[in-house]
């Protein structure tokens, strides 16, 4: 499990749409309940900033990218599956 | 290739790749602002189609292009196409081009719940604003397929990608690799229906060959062909080999064959400007040595001239020519002349002609020997020996060149063993042996020479160390005759001639003793007469004397007696 840790997520979303609203709050809730004060989420709007995109090679939205703790995992989607979401940050090691 | 009027009706606009011989067989391009799918298995040239499109359109046509890349990063895309003289660093520093790398690692991604495409559609939008591109390629855009999992979403994107594509209006290129039984794995002809090109690489008898079809071309007329295409340090040329009509010019000037008696037998002038000549013949009857001189007279006119060799390489050609009086060197060293040769083997059929297209369109020659066609066979049948000739024939005669094939025919005792190319040609010109009195000789025939006088009769043909040399055959009571036979019978002539010559001698002779003869005996009689006559005279002389002896004597006598009368009378009166 994780150590003394933080979690720098990035979640690319294209305006504000059901779909990112949406990942947003579910990210929100996993955080809260999983990285509590030790997590920092930076929302990055494509619309406003295309040039991003291709740095964190981001073709779907909404994208959840991890950078660290490594290894980089992109989870892209609303996040609505808890699972995949919590497997993918690193925060519980192997789905049950 | 297409008639002014048809151009006007076409409607639908295009954008020029300016890949070699793909704009002439697609009329102007692929349908610009509208997205073009190319497909076709792995190695075939998608990539570099795609890049040389990109390139061109930046280069040539002034369109900037984004290159979206699925597979391959920026830097080996550069490094890749550097062989094909694209700079595409510097294209992209001058704001040309835009390489883009979507890297999709299956192994970093999660999925769940909803999404959409819209990153790839903002970053592509972003790359395209940021240069005003015209073009975008996406090369493949099928890996998303095996990045992401969700086919229901995958494919509801790309069909609203397509159509984003037509509503930015860039002529967009979208590859995608050849499926089992589709033409492409992921069905994406089903998005892209405008224009479908399936590009293809097969091999056969160990000789590799591309080709490339359109497969669909909405609103366009378009070859339906397979075309062979070539990659090479110039990139792509395709061959629209086979054009659609026959509308080709034609000129009536005439150039000579270089051997002055085989221009008599065409009318006294030689071939027409643009046409084709076959040489057939069987093993040794000359055809290289036709086809030389050919090539020759036609650098003597100050024109350039391309000779492809299958069997021979060119220093044994030029050595071979030099045994009879020809120096072909000087014109290889003038620029004038040049050779290629090539084994049959080399390449396949379709590439030979790729080459010799190619070849052509660089050296821009006025005459091009092939010899010979027939060894052409040993890379494929006969049928498609015939097919490529016929497209080589068609690009020949538009471009106004003249050409000269050899072909070598089997002695079959029958003179149509031809290749099956005879009439596709404009003039057949046979060489053939002879085998008469226990030697072979060469005779040569003009089985067909379009459009012009040409003498139906047979030539002996004669190499010498001066030339070749075509001799009237001799037409004895015999037949024709011919080699040493018709040597034999001229000899034959002269002595018979001279024979003629010292008998009427001999008689004039003759002649002239009788006259001689003749002449002493008239002189003969003449005295003989001269002196009967003199002899006659001299009695008729002595008769005269005679005659006026007897007067006076008889005048004096008679005189005599009357001076004697008168006295007595004179005597009596007194």
């Amino acid at each position: 499990m994780a150590k003394e840790e933080n979690w720098e997520l990035k979640l690319y979303i294209a305006g504000k749409t059901e779909k990112s609203v949406t990942a947003l709050r579910n990210l929100r809730k996993y955080c809260e309940q999983h990285l509590k004060g030790k997590y920092q989420i930076e929302v990055i709007d494509l619309l406003k900033k295309p040039q991003l995109a291709e740095g964190d090679q981001i073709f779907a939205v909404p994208t959840l990218v991890k950078k660290i703790p490594e290894p980089i995992r992109k989870i892209i989607g609303d996040l609505s599956n808890e699972e995949k979401v919590l497997v993918g940050l690193n925060i519980i090691p192997v789905k049950k | 290739m297409i008639s002014a009027k048809r151009k006007e009706r076409q409607q639908l606009p295009k954008a020029p790749t300016g890949i070699t011989g793909f704009d002439e067989i697609t009329m102007g391009g692929l349908p610009k602002g509208r997205p073009s799918l190319v497909c076709g298995a792995a190695g075939c040239g998608k990539t570099l189609f795609s890049i040389e499109f990109i390139v061109r359109g930046a280069m040539e046509f002034n369109e900037p292009g984004v290159f979206v890349a699925f597979e391959e990063k920026a830097e080996e895309l550069a490094a890749n196409v550097v062989s094909l003289g694209f700079d595409l660093k510097k294209l992209v520093a001058a704001k040309k081009i835009k390489l883009d790398y979507v890297h999709i690692e299956r192994s970093e991604i999660e999925e769940t719940g909803e999404y959409d495409l819209d990153g790839l559609f903002i970053r592509l939008g972003y790359a395209i604003d940021s240069i005003k591109a015209k073009r975008v390629v996406l090369d493949t855009i099928e890996n998303l397929f095996s990045g992401l999992t969700n086919q229901g979403i995958l494919r509801a994107e790309l069909r609203r990608l397509f159509q984003w594509l037509k509503d930015k209006g860039v002529t967009a290129v979208i590859t995608g690799e050849q499926g089992e039984g589709y033409l492409t794995r992921h069905g994406l002809e089903e998005y892209v229906s405008d224009c479908v090109i399936l590009l293809d690489h097969r091999v056969e008898n160990q000789i590799s060959t591309r080709r490339l079809r359109i497969v669909k071309y909405r609103g366009s007329f378009h070859g339906t062909n397979e075309y062979p295409f070539l990659i090479d340090e110039d990139g792509i040329s395709v061959l629209p080999v086979t054009s659609l009509v026959l509308d080709k010019q034609v000129t009536s000037k005439r150039i000579s064959s270089g051997i002055p008696s085989l221009d008599e037998m065409l009318g006294g002038k030689g071939f027409y400007r643009g046409s084709s000549i076959l040489l057939s013949g069987t093993a040794g009857t000359g055809k290289t040595s036709v086809a030389a001189y050919f090539a020759n007279e036609s650098c003597n006119r100050n024109e350039r001239c391309i000779y492809f060799a299958f069997e021979e390489s060119p220093e044994q050609i030029v050595r071979n020519m030099r045994s009879i009086g020809m120096d072909l060197d000087r014109h290889v060293k003038s620029g004038l002349l040049r050779f290629n040769a090539s084994r049959p083997t080399l390449y396949g059929l379709e590439m030979h002609l790729v080459v010799i297209y190619k070849l052509i369109k660089q050296f821009k020659p006025k005459t091009v020997i092939l010899d010979p066609i027939t060894n052409l066979v040993t890379v494929g049948n006969m049928s498609e020996v015939k097919a490529i000739l016929i497209r080589l024939i068609d690009f020949l005669q538009n471009e106004q060149i003249t050409v000269m094939f050899t072909a070598l025919t089997i002695d079959t005792g029958t003179t149509q063993s031809d290749e099956g190319v005879s009439s596709l040609v404009d003039a057949w010109l046979s060489l053939r042996d002879v085998e008469y009195n226990g030697e072979r000789n060469r005779a040569l025939y003009i089985m067909k020479s379009r459009g012009m006088y040409h003498s139906n009769q047979v030539r002996e043909f004669i190499i010498t160390d001066n030339g070749l040399k075509l001799v009237n055959v001799f037409l004895g009571p015999q037949g024709v005759l011919i080699g040493s036979a018709r040597e034999a019978q001229e000899l034959q002539e002269e002595s018979n001639n001279n024979w003629r010559k010292t008998d009427l001698l001999r008689k004039d002779k003759a002649i002239e003793r009788k006259k001689m003869l003749l002449d002493a005996k008239i002189a003969a009689l003449n005295s003989k007469f001269e002196s009967e006559k003199d002899d006659l005279d001299n009695s008729y002389l002595q008769q005269e004397i005679k005659n006026t002896i007897i007067e006076n004597n008889r005048k004096r006598l008679s005189e005599k007696r009357s001076s004697t009368l008168n006295t007595k009378a004179n005597a009596k009166k007194s």
